[in-house]
């Protein structure tokens, strides 16, 4: 069967480095007015998970998806990391980052979850991860996890500094800058070695 | 009937009220000083999907300097963040400004898909209050307002009960109110809200799905000032209940 997570699922913005640089020049005007200090987190909520090779509904007035193609990190018993998972954090495009994204991110099926999670144990470090986005066949992004803001651990740390993340949460470490976009009929694969491809497709949303 | 979850000899228990006291779903009778209370809420399959209105009275908006807004502001908290009534809030060292937030809270009773707000309230399983608190020291403009602010655990005390919808018939007309140790500084009424339950209801259900035990926090009125540790504080809606919610400074 497939994996799905027993707990809330986070995400983080801005987690590499290309994807903070490139904001960097509006950071200091309003409506920011400075650049993060803490991690900036927000939620997938459980109404958005799909399991790998499922189709992903889009509803008819949104042309086009952001992919986020990344790596969710499962929280284990002691805090610690039991696994990885590869994980397809689709939003609606936007490009204003002052109020939390829910209506971008929270729609139906909008968050494609590997099939299987790949124990801490076989994961040397998690800045070794690099995902390949694959639309169609056609390779669309090359994600380098050695190029993050904060790594997988410090993530973690600073993450915790301020909440507990329970046994079966998720922490998703962030997503590259160049993120592809696609749409309905397009068939999405995020492959990384030592994971299994985790592939969705895009359909019409039922009327 | 107003139902509760508590912690009663080492094991979790449904509850209702019953003459002041709680009736155990296993038949017992016990004191509501012998327990220690939980959110009000039968445990979900996936994880509960919590949202929360920020600036959803007219006159929090304009305390907090900020024009109404057009469409409704909302965040998402994790369940970590909740706790029960008569728990303690963690206030963290050094922080200026950490205020309460009494809010009203929908209970999703249905699975809610594209719904219209003329039958919103069939989805209703029921109501509770929760405190809502945010320490301002941790605001960025980032996603704001952002989880440092209000995700944090212990700091969204909920209930004492989940009181079914056939007995609020008008959940827009509430008077709510808090008081800090018994100094009443927060007063108000639901029939303020900006976006009111039905639209929230429509709104959500328009673009994801809401789910049993699903939680919609409506927003928080005018009057909301800085609690310190030892602060006794309690978050009341009419008809619904008072939740009791003590600050404990870290150390």
């Amino acid at each position: 069967m497939s994996y799905l997570p027993s707990g809330t699922v986070y995400g983080v913005l801005l987690n590499f480095r290309e994807e903070f640089d490139a904001l960097r020049p509006q950071m200091y005007a309003p409506p920011y007015n400075a650049p993060p200090v803490a991690p900036v987190l927000y939620l997938k909520t459980a109404n958005t998970w799909s399991t790998h090779g499922s189709a992903i509904p889009v509803p008819a007035r949104v042309p086009e998806v952001k992919v986020g193609a990344t790596v969710g990190m499962v929280i284990g018993a002691q805090g610690d990391v039991e696994g990885f998972v590869l994980m397809n954090d689709l939003s609606i495009p936007h490009t204003s980052f002052f109020r939390p994204p829910v209506r971008f991110k929270c729609l139906d099926g909008f968050l494609g979850i590997g099939a299987a999670m790949l124990d801490a144990q076989e994961v040397s470090d998690p800045a070794d991860f690099r995902l390949e986005v694959r639309i169609n066949g056609e390779p669309r992004q090359f994600v380098d996890f050695s190029q993050t803001m904060r790594s997988a651990e410090q993530l973690l740390s600073d993450v915790g500094a301020f909440m507990t993340l329970a046994h079966g949460e998720v922490l998703m470490l962030g997503c590259g800058a160049g993120r592809p976009r696609a749409r309905v009929g397009d068939r999405i694969e995020i492959s990384a070695p030592g994971f299994d491809t985790l592939v969705n497709t895009l359909v019409g949303e039922a009327a | 009937m107003r139902h509760a979850r508590i912690l009663f000899e080492g094991a979790v228990h449904d509850a209702a009220e019953d003459d002041g006291g709680l009736l155990l779903a296993d038949g017992r009778r016990v004191a509501a000083e012998s327990v220690s209370w939980l959110p009000p809420l039968a445990p979900t399959p996936r994880p509960r999907t919590i949202l929360a209105l920020g600036l959803n009275y007219a006159d929090h908006a304009k305390e907090l300097a900020f024009k109404a807004p057009d469409e409704p502001l909302v965040f998402i908290k994790g369940e970590s963040t909740l706790t029960g009534h008569r728990q303690i809030t963690r206030r963290p060292s050094g922080v200026q400004f950490m205020h309460y937030e009494c809010e009203l809270v929908v209970v999703i009773g249905k699975t809610a898909r594209k719904v219209r707000r003329d039958d919103a309230y069939d989805f209703v399983r029921g109501y509770t209050v929760a405190n809502d608190y945010a320490i301002r020291d941790y605001l960025e403009n980032w996603y704001r307002p952002n989880l440092r602010v209000k995700n944090r655990d212990t700091c969204t005390p909920i209930g004492p009960w989940l009181v079914d919808a056939a007995d609020i018939p008008d959940p827009m007309s509430l008077a709510l109110q808090t008081t800090v140790d018994g100094k009443l500084t927060q007063s108000g009424n639901t029939k303020d809200m900006i976006f009111d339950v039905p639209f929230l209801i429509e709104y959500f259900s328009s673009f994801m799905t809401l789910s049993p035990g699903d939680l919609i926090l409506t927003g928080t009125p005018d009057g909301v000032v800085d609690c310190q540790p030892g602060d006794v504080v309690v978050t009341e809606i009419e008809r619904i209940g008072a939740l009791v919610n003590t600050i404990q400074g870290d150390a």
